[in-house]
């Protein structure tokens, strides 16, 4: 942000130096800047502006993985059929649930945690070595230790509830009211450390001076962190909890790890509707609606943040 | 970087004797403050480390006492590397981390080159449509390529690329991210620098190749990273789009076995910790860069 400023000036002072020295190497960029585009280009294309281009084209089809082509037209038939579905409703509402379960926490555990953290300067790096690591780790890794610490009455999470006096249930997974809870709490375990990060990266951009403001004025520690901190790292709050929707929208590792969808469809979520759709019912053209769908949710949301971002960023200027 | 900037602006008020006249009140609870935090971050870092834990103890666990439970592997005190060692006699296992290690770093280094010459050319040369291509990178941010899983696997399948190591390279390759991360950092790099070399008749390729690459080490090190980890951590792509046992991922094959493990609990978070192990030595050896790495494409991803 500072570094981009910093250099602006520049092209201003090339121009005034004269044309001698920049014409000879300026009049070949326009070529040569598409070349240096082409490979990154190519790629954007192939894999990701076309499939999104292939996959709008596909919902208006019959498409179907066992015949070649697009298939027969079918209008808006395949957004009617998963516009009225009801697993299709249901599989965003386990979105939402899931949504719902894991942003408080993320985002105050987070919070806590970073403020805290950032008052010692000995120590800081086991900290952020227990917050961050379960985020380095791969999803396949992070489901099978929560399966097991979740495995009925035997379990670690079955031995803490019996410690707690707890008698353990048949299993935080295998029941359609807590699997959801189940995937959540791993999920807030995995995910905890990015929010951890970005909350000390905007911590640190917080003047001391504030604080030693506020200390002379004889403001309590907590004070400090409720007059100062919080109003402080709203922008990383923002950021935090749109960042959260759109993972949540996303969401498929976990819940095909560690519940593959069910009890039943209760955690079934829109990835695995839209996966199972294609690569079960070989239905491509109705995958690709709910593909759009989704799509179109995400990208409302990506735009918000955008627009959020911009507005932040221009009352801070 | 912006943390020096907001500094000049505000006079130091904590000026003189004021702090001496500071109550002790205020110092102590202070103090009491710091006492609770640090018990509190304690006791939830142990929280955090639990899990981890728990599975490499049963990792070292035989089968049998595992398959008793929480307290039973516990309380056992007879560590064996027998689940380690049956994963390595089996075999397979090396085919998964040779199909991770190969579409991980292949990837990263494709990302990490296409992805650095757009940005110069974005950066430092000016053309007609740069704006449009602007657009379009900014467009691609927030394109969720997760959900384009059935159009790429169609597209793939075309290509005849399905259950080849390409299927998991290709997609993975267009990290939008990567060009502004790199777009950012060489905007930052002062021009003079280049003004020299195009004074001596540097070609842009030589600028971008022995003057702008070489002042770009930590940001290339982030993006090779956070790409290494991101196709090694993927599980979407590769579960479909391979299906062939001896070319699938770790994860892919870890997911796709573990049903048939049944109840070799030992076995099966010996495979987990496998799976995260590499990750687990890069992060220990990259520890800062990963982390700023993350923030950074955090915060304007």
């Amino acid at each position: 942000m500072t570094t981009a400023t910093a250099a602006r000036p520049r092209p201003r002072a090339v121009r005034n130096s004269g044309l001698t020295y920049r014409s000879p190497l300026q009049r070949k960029d326009g070529r040569s800047a598409w070349l240096f585009l082409a490979p990154f280009g190519v790629f954007y294309l192939a894999f990701l502006l076309g499939p999104t281009i292939y996959m709008l084209v596909m919902s208006f089809f019959n498409t179907s993985m066992v015949r070649t082509g697009l298939g027969s037209f079918a209008g808006f038939a395949n957004y009617a059929e998963m516009l009225t579905r009801p697993d299709f409703w249901s599989s965003l509402l386990h979105t939402l649930q899931f949504t719902l379960y894991t942003t408080p926490p993320l985002v105050i555990l987070a919070f806590v945690f970073a403020v805290l953290t950032n008052r010692f300067n000995r120590g800081q790096w086991f900290f952020r070595l227990a917050f961050f690591l379960p985020f380095i780790l791969p999803s396949a890794t992070i489901s099978l230790i929560w399966v097991f610490v979740f495995t009925p009455s035997t379990g670690l999470w079955a031995m803490v509830e019996t410690w707690f006096g707890i008698t353990p249930g048949s299993g935080v997974l295998s029941s359609p009211n807590t699997a959801m809870i189940g995937v959540a709490i791993a999920t807030v375990w995995w995910t905890l450390g990015f929010n951890f990060v970005l909350y000390i990266a905007g911590l640190q951009e917080i003047p001391r001076e504030l604080y030693e403001a506020a200390a002379v004025d004889g403001a309590s520690a907590w004070s400090q962190i409720r007059f100062i901190t919080i109003p402080m790292l709203a922008r990383t709050t923002t950021l935090v909890v749109l960042l959260q929707i759109i993972a949540s929208l996303k969401i498929f590792d976990q819940v095909y790890l560690m519940t593959g969808g069910g009890p039943g469809i209760s955690t079934q979520v829109s990835l695995q509707l839209i996966t199972g759709t294609a690569f079960t019912d070989n239905r491509l053209g109705a995958a690709s609606a709910a593909s759009v769908l989704l799509f179109i949710v995400i990208i409302v949301i990506a735009i918000i943040r955008q627009l959020t971002d911009r507005s932040a960023a221009k009352k801070e200027a | 970087m912006a943390i020096s900037t907001p500094r000049p602006r505000l006079k130091s008020p904590v000026s003189g004797a004021a702090p001496a006249r500071q109550t002790a009140t205020s110092r102590v609870s202070g103090r009491t403050f710091n006492i609770v935090a640090l018990i509190v971050l304690i006791v939830f870092a142990i929280i955090w480390l639990i899990p981890s834990l728990f599975a490499l103890k049963t990792s070292l666990t035989d089968n049998g006492t595992a398959a008793l439970g929480a307290s039973a592997i516990l309380s056992n005190w007879n560590p064996t590397l027998a689940s380690y060692a049956s994963y390595f006699a089996s075999g397979t296992i090396w085919n998964w981390y040779i199909a991770s290690a190969i579409t991980s770093v292949i990837t990263a280094v494709l990302t990490v080159f296409f992805a650095s010459m757009a940005a110069f050319a974005l950066s430092r040369l000016r053309f007609r449509g740069s704006n449009t291509v602007l657009l379009l990178i900014i467009l691609g941010i927030m394109i969720p390529s997760q959900v384009l899983i059935v159009p790429i696997f169609q597209e793939l399948n075309a290509l005849s690329l399905l259950n080849t190591y390409w299927s998991v390279i290709f997609p993975q390759v267009p990290a939008v991210i990567a060009v502004f991360i790199f777009k950012q950092f060489f905007d930052g790099i002062p021009r003079e620098l280049e003004e020299a070399a195009r004074i001596d008749g540097a070609g842009l390729w030589k600028i971008y190749w022995s003057v702008i690459m070489p002042l770009s080490r930590p940001v290339i090190a982030a993006v090779t990273i956070l790409t290494f980890v991101g196709v090694w951590n993927n599980l979407l792509l590769p579960l479909f789009v391979l299906s062939n046992p001896n070319l699938m991922t770790i994860p892919v094959g870890l997911a796709t076995v573990q049903g048939s493990f049944g109840q070799r609990y030992a076995d099966i978070q010996a495979g987990a910790i496998l799976a995260a192990l590499p990750l687990i030595i890069l992060y220990l050896i990259f520890q800062r860069r990963i982390v700023e790495g993350v923030t950074g494409s955090g915060l304007k991803g």
